[in-house]
């Protein structure tokens, strides 16, 4: 009687990615919850898919889950037949297709996926739900995006498609300023948004591999 | 009936003049904006002589905080406090009207107020109003006949309890005060009462605290700092931001800082306030 | 659709060191569709005293009217202006005064007091105020934001915002955190208004911004 049962549910959370000329960076809280309730305070929304192909998740972390194992089969066939790591513009056009494909009973995961392209420079791909998706220089996906999306732009402001001759995406910022910055806006995000918390996990990509870090966000 | 041409200030009451609108545009499919709450923990004790409350300072409007530090104890009489949680406009006019109530009955009997006399005001009131003014209140105050909790909910019911919680993180909060709450209080520390009569006031300081920082912690309506009042007999300790447990984490080592001339301007237009106006509206006076 | 929806709107006030700003966006629409684009969101009072009103465009500006027709009323009375408190808890009783049938407005009040302190404070539309409290009114020491674009101008001015700005400091952090936000909101923007009030003067700035 009276309310009916929902396939979905949403656990919040917040994603960061920005690229940048030689790098990328990926970041997401830590934070699991529903309703006004905390589930953990330590998961990691973050999941490597490839050597340099990494997404953040937030949304129902049990379609993401799904979908992260999905993806993580697709990508074991694709290196017996290839013998190699998929590239992340591959990996991004293969999360659309997974998403496209389940378009009348999507995944509630709003995913950004971040990486080192084929010729090592940074890329940021940002999706909807259904598998919309598009190559930017920075994004943010997840209950914070409408507070941390406008600091994104003053600070690194997209060049418009209609410029000519076309511009890069990517971010003028050195990769420390571009993990303060992400720091920083995971900081503004907390003291306002309520399923944005306990910590921040932040993935850097470049040359050399994945490094990891993390620093402690408000826990209210 | 009066013809007044002039719309003069109403004497009292609510104003139902923009309803009819209002459904109107409802039904067409024009939601009304949802209204500023207190998610809140609210919480009080009993100690042996005195009435300890709590609360937390986050105030929500949908799943974004609208305010880090909000008041939630609100003043009755110099001996009555009250908590409150809901919908915050209403637990602000709720309370103080209630309080100026109080004071025209202080000046008429020329006596103490009194807490029952608290409760049964703001009970009528909330339940004239059938659940419609959405209160929440813990009430605490000491009296001629002691030291005295209530809780009160939006329709008008009341509970007299030796500790209480409400809002949003009440069972974060209930859970600790079952925990940890003892007699010993109230009767456990009756002898050493005897030793030191600040003992019993401090560990209920202390209980009310934890319990907070549960809801603060454990709940995401809850939040900030904690605000705790103590009242006993002829004296009231309100202790603002009692405790500070969530600092902001991170500040960017370079800031923010944004050139003279940034931002492009289409015109200015510079007022000069003049400044001896008060000199002048002195001598109109005398005149 | 949220009433709130229905015009759009993008209001924000900060506190400076001794001064104070408050900036709004001038676009007015219906839904959609942009009809005005200098529509008026801010309204003096007197010369230390703004509010901006974001919401319902027709209520913002009845509103107004009952508010100034308060307070010529305390200017005969008490031939003086309303200290900024004052006046916040006047906006207060008239809005709760319309619990149950409100005007689909938020406030966002602005003013220097007797002693040229900054004041700003924000309200909900049944005037739950924020910031400022009736015990011992306490002064908001940051900033206040409100109408569709709230969200982006919190986490813009959460990020943003220092405390002691001189008023050109102030005014460049207002205006960068309101175009920035107003850039992320369908609802609101054509650039912006802003006010920047110190004991001595008034500044007020019409911004350049994104016409779409």
């Amino acid at each position: 009687m009276g309310s009916r049962w929902s396939p979905y549910d949403n656990n919040g959370g917040t994603c960061v990615a920005i690229a940048g000329s030689d790098y990328c960076v990926i970041a997401a809280d830590t934070r699991m919850s529903t309703g006004y309730s905390i589930l953990t305070r330590d998961y990691s929304k973050i999941c490597k898919l490839a050597d340099k192909a990494v997404m953040a998740s937030s949304g129902f972390q049990a379609d993401v889950r799904a979908l992260q194992k999905n993806l993580a089969a697709k990508h074991l066939t694709y290196q017996h037949q290839h013998n190699k790591q998929m590239s992340c513009p591959a990996m991004a056009h293969l999360l659309s297709n997974t998403l496209y494909y389940k378009r009348f009973f999507p995944y509630y995961s709003f995913n950004v996926l971040g990486g080192l392209d084929n010729e090592g420079k940074g890329c940021v791909y940002t999706y909807d739900a259904v598998g919309s998706y598009e190559r930017v220089g920075y994004s943010t996906q997840g209950s914070g995006s409408s507070l941390i999306m406008p600091v994104l732009d003053n600070q690194l402001k997209s060049p418009s498609p209609l410029l000519l001759p076309a511009k890069d995406a990517v971010t003028p910022l050195s990769e420390s300023d571009a993990v303060d910055l992400v720091k920083d806006v995971f900081a503004s995000a907390t003291e306002r948004d309520i399923y944005t918390g306990d910590a921040v996990e932040i993935v850097v990509i470049n040359a050399g591999g994945i490094r990891r870090e993390s620093i402690d966000l408000r826990k209210d | 009936m009066s013809k007044a041409t002039v719309e003069l200030p109403p004497k009292a009451g609510f104003n139902f003049d923009l309803c009819r609108r209002n459904d109107m545009l409802t039904k067409n499919g024009v939601h009304a904006p949802s209204f500023l709450k207190t998610g809140t923990t609210i919480v009080g004790l009993v100690f042996e002589d005195g009435v300890v409350l709590g609360a937390d300072t986050r105030a929500t409007e949908g799943p974004i905080v609208a305010d880090k530090n909000c008041e939630k104890i609100h003043y009755m009489a110099p001996n009555i406090y009250c908590c409150g949680a809901g919908t915050a406009a209403d637990t602000e006019n709720v309370t103080d009207m209630i309080s100026s109530q109080l004071l025209l009955h202080r000046y008429a009997t020329g006596r103490e107020s009194r807490v029952v006399t608290a409760l049964t005001l703001l009970k009528t009131h909330l339940f004239g109003y059938q659940g419609h003014v959405s209160a929440a209140l813990v009430l605490g105050g000491v009296d001629i006949t002691g030291p005295h909790l209530h809780t009160i909910y939006p329709h008008g019911s009341t509970d007299t309890l030796p500790f209480a919680t409400m809002g949003s993180g009440s069972l974060a909060a209930m859970a600790i005060f079952e925990s940890k709450y003892r007699e010993g209080l109230t009767d456990f520390y009756i002898y050493i009462l005897y030793l030191c009569q600040s003992i019993a006031r401090d560990e209920g300081v202390k209980l009310v605290t934890e319990a907070i920082c549960s809801g603060i912690f454990n709940d995401l309506g809850s939040g900030s700092n904690v605000d705790v009042c103590v009242i006993t007999k002829g004296k009231v300790e309100y202790l603002r931001n009692h405790q500070k447990p969530n600092p902001r984490t991170y500040i960017s080592s370079k800031g923010f800082s944004f050139l003279k001339g940034q931002t492009e301007v289409l015109s200015t237009k510079v007022t000069l306030l003049e400044k001896p106006q008060q000199e002048e509206g002195v001598d109109k006076m005398e005149e | 659709m949220s009433i709130f929806e229905y015009n759009g709107s993008a209001i924000v006030a900060m506190v400076g060191k001794n001064c104070f700003a408050i900036a709004s966006d001038r676009r007015l629409g219906v839904q959609l569709q942009t009809v005005a684009t200098d529509f008026q969101r801010i309204y003096k009072i007197h010369d230390k005293l703004y509010i901006g009103l974001a919401g319902l465009a027709t209520d913002a500006q009845t509103l107004h009217q009952r508010l100034v027709f308060r307070h010529n009323l305390y200017q005969l009375r008490e031939e003086r202006n309303m200290k900024p408190e004052t006046f916040a808890s006047l906006v207060s009783a008239v809005l709760y005064e319309k619990r149950f049938g409100p005007y689909f407005c938020q406030p966002v009040i602005a003013g220097l007091g007797e002693k040229d302190e900054p004041f700003i404070c924000t309200m909900d539309s049944i005037g739950a105020n924020e910031n400022a409290n009736v015990i011992g009114i306490e002064l908001a020491k940051d900033f206040v934001v409100g109408g569709t674009a709230s969200e982006s101008l919190y986490g813009a001015c959460e990020s943003m915002y220092k405390p002691n700005m001189e008023p050109d400091e102030l005014f460049e952090t207002i205006s960068q955190a309101l175009l920035a936000s107003v850039d992320r909101d369908c609802l609101s923007g054509w650039g912006g208004h802003v006010i920047v009030v110190t004991p001595t003067e008034v500044t007020e700035r019409k911004l350049k911004g994104r016409m779409d």
